[in-house]
């Protein structure tokens, strides 16, 4: 911490999230360009760990264990694709995001058809390999962890909840961004469903908003050839529902 | 049952690398290690034991869903989940949504804190810096840590200078780290 006395107390402040206004927006910029200051809150969080090391002794319920076992049994791995570090994901979800992923289905099915078409052939074949890299390169793009994905939109627009879905239905790919999503309730989830022209809605995947509310569900299981008449998100437990919960607390426009 | 035994001594490393590979039994025994400290943080925070099964629940869902939020190269999981329960209790407790993206928090302490005893020791360990502590240091920190309030908060409180509860809290924190440095 030398040369960073300046920066030692409100350090032990943010680490405790007691730290706001302008003072947190001034160490917060300090420690984008100090290793020194971010090794001490790294160090600041571990003296909360021992912190936390005093209320030992009360366990919890058997019931606790039995309801988390449940929850993950029923949670289909890959459902979820949590987004991180996406500080300039702020405002809707980018026409550029949206595009890539239309891009990248696209792709995905000119090597379809490309892969029918070039048995035995070489030429075909680097062909499709030059196209399948392209579309794992957008792929890549739409989910790297670093990814910086603005959306212009009206000056002075103010931030609200927003979900875009694109849904090829004869392959049954969907592909659903949000952004300024809220935490929901404790134990809760989000769900998507989709509407059919006839029936139930179908679960679509369920998501949680990381700390900047943004989410997204990749290609949840869907039955191909569902024609859909809306998109809707509900509320639900943890592990997820067969029938929405209401209210929906978005609903895709027109419906 | 040679296997569920022999995965019960796995490291919290490897045990958090099945839990990549969609692994619920690697996942159980990171409860059994580790949800002592996190149901107890919270239930410290929230008094209340529906809440804090709620906050143990969604902190062992997110390293559920996403095992690449705690980075084994730069701390241990259960100090880490010990911080993550405390600011999820902390965030209901304030009514406020999570500030901080679990993969950002990072956390580095001495003691790992993966075997029981270690665990016991630690316990005592800090419980007796605590008691040690003066009342006016103790109370701040504990004023800061279990009940998320601001040092301003603190401050008009107790009636005392916002540097002086600056200081102490950030002293508090110190006494215990000093505790256990080898």
């Amino acid at each position: 911490m030398s040369g960073h006395e300046q920066f030692a107390e409100d350090l032990a402040l943010y680490a405790l999230g007691a730290l706001q206004g302008d003072e947190r927006a001034v160490l917060e910029k300090h420690l984008e360009d100090c290793a020194s200051c971010r090794r001490e809150l790294e160090s600041l969080r571990g003296d909360m760990s021992l912190l936390a090391m005093s209320t030992a002794g009360p366990k919890p319920p058997a019931r606790a264990r039995k309801r988390l076992i449940d929850a993950i049994a029923r949670e289909p791995r890959g459902s979820v694709v949590p987004v991180r570090r996406r500080p300039w994901w702020a405002l809707v979800p980018s026409f550029a995001a949206a595009a890539m992923a239309l891009v990248a289905v696209f792709f995905w099915s000119q090597n379809a058809d490309l892969r029918q078409k070039a048995d035995g052939l070489q030429t075909e074949q680097t062909h499709l390999q030059a196209e399948l890299l392209r579309a794992r390169e957008v792929v890549a793009t739409l989910t790297a962890s670093d990814a910086m994905t603005v959306t212009l939109v009206a000056a002075k627009t103010p931030p609200q909840p927003q979900g875009k879905v694109m849904y090829v239905k004869d392959r049954a790919s969907l592909i659903f961004l949000a952004s300024n999503i809220p935490a929901p309730p404790p134990a809760k989830a989000y769900e998507l469903w989709l509407i059919p022209m006839k029936g139930a809605p179908m679960p679509a995947g369920m998501f949680m908003p990381d700390a900047h509310g943004s989410a997204m569900v990749i290609n949840p299981p869907l039955p191909a050839g569902t024609e859909a008449k809306a998109f809707a998100i509900t509320i639900e437990p943890e592990a997820g529902s067969a029938t929405p919960t209401m209210p929906m607390v978005m609903m895709s426009q027109g419906a | 049952m040679a296997s569920v035994e022999g995965k019960g001594t796995l490291t919290d490393t490897a045990l958090v690398s099945a839990i990549r590979s969609g692994d619920e039994e690697a996942m159980a025994f990171l409860y059994d290690r580790y949800s002592g400290v996190a149901y107890s943080v919270a239930l410290r925070v929230l008094g209340d034991t529906g809440a804090a099964e709620d906050v143990l629940q969604e902190v062992f869902m997110q390293l559920w869903r996403n095992p690449g939020a705690f980075d084994a190269g730069r701390g241990n999981l259960g100090p880490w989940l010990a911080v993550i329960a405390r600011n999820r209790a902390i965030d209901l407790l304030r009514k406020r949504r999570p500030e901080t993206d679990i993969a950002d928090v990072v956390v580095s302490v001495e003691p790992d804190l993966a075997g029981e005893a270690e665990r016991a020791r630690a316990m005592e360990k800090v419980r007796d810096v605590l008691s040690r502590m003066p009342s006016a240091q103790r109370s701040a920190l504990e004023m800061a840590y279990f009940e998320g309030m601001s040092h301003t908060e603190i401050s008009a409180k107790t009636g005392e200078p916002l540097g002086t509860i600056k200081t102490r809290i950030r002293a508090g924190l110190l006494a215990l780290r000093k505790a256990f440095a080898t």
